[in-house]
């Protein structure tokens, strides 16, 4: 095992599979001579040259349209947005085209194109920049969608959606680019569809991913203090979702809280809600609650920022509700 | 073939439009027949912007504040720009054109509360730093996705088009927002409907760390203009005197009815794009250098020196007028707190949903509120 940044683990990903498989390129806005914007694309252009990492002019639609041409032909790109704010320019090119693609061609064209670039809010950067787009492409059929909180996930996580014949959506988060994890030396690619259980526990399933994911742990944190255990589960794909492992600890815990930096108007956040309800009826001693953003645009003032995005108190408050422990 | 296409079927470069000599002349041809006193008022604006963004960039280095835009080397082209306007004329800007808002009237303290993002803010504390607005002076908000507000301005001018109003908008934006379908679109519309919209691309040579030559393969930006029946202009970008004159002819063509002009203003710069970017990264110091030879600023300065209306005398005590202002302003904008928790909710809608007054409710009350089920 070694060390990684998020960021680094991405990196190595993209280089190992640039250097397996001559077809996989990257293409996006400052990916080159700049290194990409949060530098996950270091050192990819000295690796590979200008042919394989290509700078691209600021239009979201053309390189996502060029790119989904490319693939047509039987190469894999790897589509960096910026990011994925950026990518509704785009809107058309993945949700009409990409998703449909191999469909509407009656499955005599696949497209193998990853999308990859951070999601959510970051720090400070106000509406407009702090949008987290699961919902809107989890909701479409033809994408799958991936999103890491790992460094160790990131990495297998990216091979696998390169090497996945599909369009695969790849959400990173923002502001956990330089967290660090454990990675294996050895090759690993971790299963599309597949969660994973953090933290085991047997008070309350708490599901997170991104950068709620590490708010929830350390919400796991406090409340055994209060002698309360969570078991925390990181979905890792929003789409496919792997609901035998969310089942499986809700059998036991009896209760769910599902933490989500999105807004709570749908989503994998309610998809995921609505289906423990279905499948985990039986099992349920409470009933499910969300922990999401608040209902609005993100304010560009930090005290109002933090308070729309999931808090450790808010979650902890959330999980005391559905153990009776609150008031 | 055009009249301006070389052998090689590649358009020669248009004519670039200047009216301010090396040696501190007007054209006569082309002078915009400012009086001197105009003149010396547009100087103590650009200084004004200048030492604006050099102190905002050390606010936000200190921590202060979290970022700034600035306008470093473009600022004739941006001043200049405004400066031509009618009053009753829209600006819509991108985001680098905090000397525009200025001019037109926003206060420096109103600006500064924005950069601050506290109480007092147009915006109450919802934008990122440099995204202010200016109704009340006829100057848009500002939006960050690149060139969004083109295709806005061009809808604007045809609504007051077609309701009989004589309101010509100017838009603005970078080399790099021609790329964007915006552009294209936003052309194509003002072309077809002959709009009365200016339309004023800052060539700055960069779009963050991608040069024009990696953004465009024509000669060009002006020349774009070509393709949709607009009038394209290039414009010495760093002449005070160039710009106000090209952007009167856009807003007087604009004003008989004979629709959209674009001005391609060649300018540089000199700064990186935001406080969040390093330019020493993809340019060294040695591009910089013949473009502050031509620095917009000093241009006009050896102008009105010239004249007899400016010495260093009055550049110092203007610069401090400025350093006084600015620190007066800070200070207050430090002190104002910042928005109320409750106002966050309002403004998502006209009138908040249930839902919105559930969450509010939970987050005033706080943690002890009473359970919503």
């Amino acid at each position: 095992m070694r060390t990684l940044r998020y960021r680094e683990a991405l990196r190595e990903a993209m280089f190992e599979e640039m250097r397996r498989d001559e077809t996989v390129f990257l293409m996006g806005e400052e990916v080159g001579f700049y290194q990409g914007a949060y530098k996950v694309s270091e050192g990819l252009l000295d690796a590979f040259g200008q042919r394989r990492v290509i700078d691209t002019p600021i239009a979201e639609n053309g390189f996502a349209g060029v790119g989904i041409g490319a693939a047509m032909v039987g190469l894999r790109p790897v589509i960096e947005f910026m990011t994925w704010n950026f990518s509704f320019v785009a809107f058309d090119q993945i949700i009409s085209n990409a998703a449909k693609v191999y469909q509407m061609s009656g499955g005599k064209i696949p497209l193998p194109i990853v999308f990859r670039g951070p999601t959510g809010a970051a720090k400070q950067v106000a509406s407009q920049h702090s949008h987290s787009v699961d919902p809107f492409y989890t909701n479409i059929p033809g994408l799958w969608v991936g999103f890491p909180s790992t460094p160790r996930d990131a990495k297998g996580m990216l091979k696998t959606a390169i090497r996945t014949d599909d369009p695969v959506i790849f959400l990173e988060g923002e502001t956990i680019y330089n967290v660090k994890g454990e990675v294996p030396d050895e090759e690993e690619l971790i299963p599309l569809g597949k969660a994973r259980v953090a933290r085991e526990g047997k008070d309350c399933t708490v599901v997170a991913w991104g950068r709620p994911y590490y708010t929830a742990l350390s919400a796991a944190e406090l409340l055994e203090k209060e002698g309360i255990e969570c078991e925390v589960i990181d979905p890792r794909w929003l789409r496919p979702l792997d609901m035998n492992t969310i089942i499986d600890s809700v059998s036991k815990t009896n209760r769910c809280v599902v933490v989500h930096e999105h807004w709570a108007y749908g989503g994998p956040g309610a998809e995921i809600a609505d289906r423990v309800q279905r499948d985990g009826f039986d099992h349920l001693d409470a009933p499910i609650l969300r922990v999401s953003n608040l209902d609005m645009p993100m304010p560009y003032a930090s005290h109002l920022e933090e308070l729309c995005l999931p808090t450790v108190e808010r979650i902890a408050r959330a999980v005391r509700q559905v153990c009776y422990r609150e008031g | 073939m055009s009249s301006h296409q070389g052998a090689a079927g590649v358009q020669e470069p248009l004519e670039v439009f200047r009216v301010l000599r090396d040696d501190g002349t007007l054209d006569p041809e082309h002078d915009p027949g400012l009086t001197t006193e105009e003149v010396v008022e547009i100087y103590r604006g650009l200084v004004l912007t200048r030492t604006l963004d050099q102190r905002l960039t050390a606010l936000q280095r200190q921590g202060r504040i979290g970022f700034h835009v600035g306008s470093l080397g473009e600022e004739a082209a941006i001043l200049g720009s405004t400066y031509a306007m009618r009053d009753t004329d829209w600006i819509f800007p991108c985001y680098r054109e905090f000397g525009s808002a200025l001019m037109r009237g926003l206060s420096l303290q109103k600006f500064l509360d924005n950069m601050f993002g506290n109480a007092n803010d147009t915006v109450k504390g919802r934008q990122m730093p440099d995204h202010y607005t200016c109704r009340e002076k006829r100057w848009g908000s500002i939006s960050s996705p690149v060139g969004t507000q083109i295709t806005q301005a061009v809808g604007f001018a045809w609504a007051a088009k077609i309701d009989g109003k004589d309101i010509a908008t100017l838009t603005y934006f970078g080399d790099g927002a021609t790329s964007s379908p915006e552009f294209h679109s936003g052309m194509n519309f003002a072309g077809v409907f002959k709009v009365p919209t200016v339309f004023f691309c800052r060539n700055n040579g960069w779009a963050i760390s991608v040069p024009t030559e990696r953004q465009t393969a024509s000669a060009t930006f002006a020349q774009k203009a070509d393709a949709y029946g607009v009038v394209g202009v290039r414009v010495d970008g760093n002449d005070l005197f160039a710009v106000i004159a090209a952007t009167r002819q856009a807003v007087e063509r604009a004003a008989r009815g004979e629709g959209p002009t674009l001005i391609e203003a060649l300018t540089y710069r000199m700064g990186g794009h935001s406080t969040s970017d390093d330019p020493l990264r993809y340019r060294g110091d040695e591009q910089l250098e013949p473009w502050a030879a031509r620095d917009p600023i000093e241009r006009v300065r050896h102008h009105l020196t010239r004249l007899g209306a400016w010495d260093d005398e009055r550049e110092a005590a203007c610069i401090a007028d400025v350093d006084a202002r600015f620190k007066q302003a800070v200070a207050v904008a430090e002190q104002t707190p910042p928005p109320p928790l409750e106002s966050m909710f309002e403004d998502v809608y006209e009138s908040p949903p249930w839902h919105l007054v559930e969450q509010r409710e939970q987050l005033i009350q706080g943690p002890r509120a009473p359970k919503s089920h």
